[in-house]
């Protein structure tokens, strides 16, 4: 099966140039450097078609970047993003669209001053996918299609709540019939009764139209009920990917068992805690090596000098760890 | 035992020109000394602002109207401004979900605890107050407390600024601290090493804990007994094992539904249908009856009271016993 999306030595570095002051004191000999921060560093994956991968990773983990890269708002620094979706003829659709975002923020993602209608019908009408007289009817389609009522189709966005403004953002994502949605935190912002909505939303949505989703986010309970496999980051790299059921029951990078360990489950009930030490390092200046080596319980010498490359343990299992190398 | 702090009935409203909202609406709960007590509902169910209440920071347009707040035999609704403030930051300290609230950002961390200490016991040394500051962020798990003193608040992650902020609350070794939603902003390992440090803290020192949130999974791993908070009122409330075990009223059902678990991989999540209904206009009866599949018609004109079950268990609905 060929994959729809594949990822090839992906890299993103954001650059903070140096101020005029910085730039003078050069010239009189002192010696300032730009600050290069590697948000996402050489990262390879494929997405299947119908798959719903999950991205899991604490804050400044490069998460949110890959996911803008995947979707195309962002240029990559080096490496590239290659969407095949298989169509050949039928041409009418063009590419860049058929991947869509979906976004955290309920809030700023819309715009405050039009209407849901315009909303929604913006992109398939520059795109000429439908007409001015079908632009009613199609709005309507896609805010049922969403679980929203289509009389609210002449309100703004701030007549609704949070997790109807967010079925707004999935329906004009959804506009332009796209195959690929990328989910950036898309829950976050919601209760926990919304969330639940939302994500029912998501799986109902797969299997009617056929999409495949990177869904990020930062809560690993998401994660573990809606994705079939799970890549971990941390400080720009991926540590580990794994089939869901290998990534709940034989964790295998010691970053991702120590994620796991760290959740607050109902089902364990009253427990002790007992964290990983440390903090998450800037990424300004992440340490040598393995970049986990620091907070690691059985880091080596190893781990210091030298960056763990990520190998396939077992059938589609893939963790970047020296300890792998010793057994 | 004597509960450290007794609420009964306490009632919050805000006063605003589309109406009155009643954000606390009859709430009663205890804490005993050295208890760990979970207070969970979704934003707009009141419970930040029951913990303000408490620690007498509603504003204008809000004001507690009725009910009793009883801090060790105390009633704080009945203590003057100047008297409310050797409470707040002494006897109760308070912790909140942003630490940027709490810290100063133009002053050092130094400064602002040994401030926090001076200003209840005018008797203290300024070198003894820095050295109990050094010792409350070692306790808190601060490396080299010494010099992270002289630091200002921007030095600091996110983590370390909220163990800060712990550290400032335990200061003056106050009998309960209220915590509104302190892990919600961090990282998961982070939130493992935060909580892990308030466990730590409350068991050794005896502290009283009422811990604010939306996560269930958190309260369920921390507390000894959990309220769960509708609209305004407590809906259930009872010991945490019991209650995670075996829910009673359909929103705690509906909301434990909520989280994702691993035992429902595949299958679609029990959601709640509908939304938090607006403060301003609850329905008539019990304010959970739109989304609720156990609904009858009595829920529709009468406001459900509480009934007492074993095990100090309460709960706030008609159909407890028909709920299966």
């Amino acid at each position: 099966m060929m994959p729809i999306l594949k990822v090839e030595n992906l890299s993103k570095d954001f650059v903070k140039s140096l101020d005029l002051v910085a730039k003078g004191l050069n010239k009189i000999g002192q010696n300032y450097k730009e600050e290069i921060v590697h948000a996402v560093d050489n990262v390879n994956f494929s997405i299947f078609k119908g798959e719903i991968v999950g991205v899991v990773g604490e804050s400044g983990c490069g998460k949110s970047t890959l996911g803008r890269m995947v979707a195309g708002i962002l240029q990559p620094t080096e490496g590239r993003v290659e969407f095949d979706s298989g169509q050949i003829e039928n041409k009418k659709i063009p590419d860049a669209l058929l991947t869509q975002m979906i976004f955290q923020d309920p809030f700023s993602s819309l715009n405050p001053r039009k209407r849901v209608i315009d909303i929604i019908t913006e992109a398939p009408l520059y795109h000429k996918l439908i007409t001015k007289s079908e632009k009613r009817a199609f709005a309507s389609e896609m805010l049922q299609r969403v679980g929203l009522d289509p009389d609210t189709l002449q309100r703004y966005p701030h007549q609704f709540s949070g997790g109807q403004r967010q079925r707004v953002g999935i329906a004009r994502a959804l506009a332009v019939s796209p195959e690929f949605l990328v989910c950036d935190e898309s829950i976050a912002a919601l209760d926990v009764s919304i969330q639940a909505q939302i994500i029912n939303l998501f799986v109902e949505l797969k299997d009617k139209y056929d999409l495949t989703y990177l869904f990020i986010s930062h809560d690993i309970g998401v994660i573990e009920h809606i994705s079939d496999r799970v890549i971990v980051m941390y400080l720009g790299r991926i540590v580990e990917t794994a089939p869901i059921k290998t990534f709940v029951k034989q964790p295998n990078h010691p970053y991702t068992q120590a994620l796991l360990e760290g959740v607050p489950r109902l089902e364990v009930g009253k427990r002790q805690y007992e964290p990983i030490s440390g903090e998450i390092p800037s990424p300004l200046s992440p340490p040598t090596g393995c970049h986990f080596h620091p907070r690691c319980k059985s880091a080596t010498a190893r781990c210091e000098r030298e960056k763990p490359a990520l190998r396939e343990i077992a059938a589609a299992h893939f963790s970047a760890c020296h300890l792998n190398d010793e057994t | 035992m004597e509960p450290i702090l007794e609420i009964s009935d306490l009632q919050t409203h805000f006063f605003t020109k589309a109406g009155i909202l009643r954000a606390v609406d009859g709430v009663s709960f205890e804490i005993g000394a050295g208890e760990i007590v979970g207070l969970v509902g979704e934003s707009g169910s009141g419970k930040s602002i029951t913990g303000f209440s408490i620690i007498g920071l509603v504003d204008s347009p809000g004001e507690i109207i009725g009910g009793t707040i009883k801090f060790k035999g105390e009633d704080l609704n009945d203590l003057s401004n100047e008297q409310m403030q050797h409470v707040r930051g002494n006897r109760i300290a308070m912790i909140f979900q942003d630490p940027m609230m709490t810290l100063n950002p133009v002053l050092r961390i130094e400064t602002q605890m040994i401030e926090a200490i001076q200003a209840h016991d005018n008797k203290i040394s300024r070198e003894d107050a820095r050295i109990r500051s050094r010792d409350a962020l070692g306790l808190v798990g601060i490396s080299s407390p010494d010099e992270r003193l002289r630091a200002y608040p921007h030095q600091f992650s996110g983590g370390m600024r909220q163990r800060v902020s712990i550290a400032i609350a335990m200061l003056n070794r106050p009998d309960l601290i209220i915590a509104d939603e302190p892990t919600t902003a961090l990282d998961v390992t982070i939130q493992g090493q935060v909580i892990s440090e308030m466990q730590k803290l409350c068991r050794e020192t005896k502290t009283a804990l009422l811990w604010i949130t939306h996560d269930l999974a958190v309260i369920a791993g921390i507390a000894d007994r959990v309220c769960v908070m509708y609209a305004g009122r407590i809906v259930e409330q009872g010991l945490v094992a019991n209650t995670i075990a075996n829910p009673l009223h359909p929103y705690t059902r509906g909301l434990m539904g909520s989280v994702p678990s691993q035992n429902q991989r595949g299958k679609p999540l029990q959601q709640i249908n509908g939304m938090v209904p607006s403060m301003l206009s609850l329905p008539r009866g019990c304010a959970f009856q739109n989304r609720c599949s156990y609904v009858t018609e009595k829920c529709s004109t009468e406001r459900p009271d509480i009934t007492h079950l074993s095990d100090k268990r309460q709960v706030r609905c008609f159909n407890v016993s028909e709920v299966p």
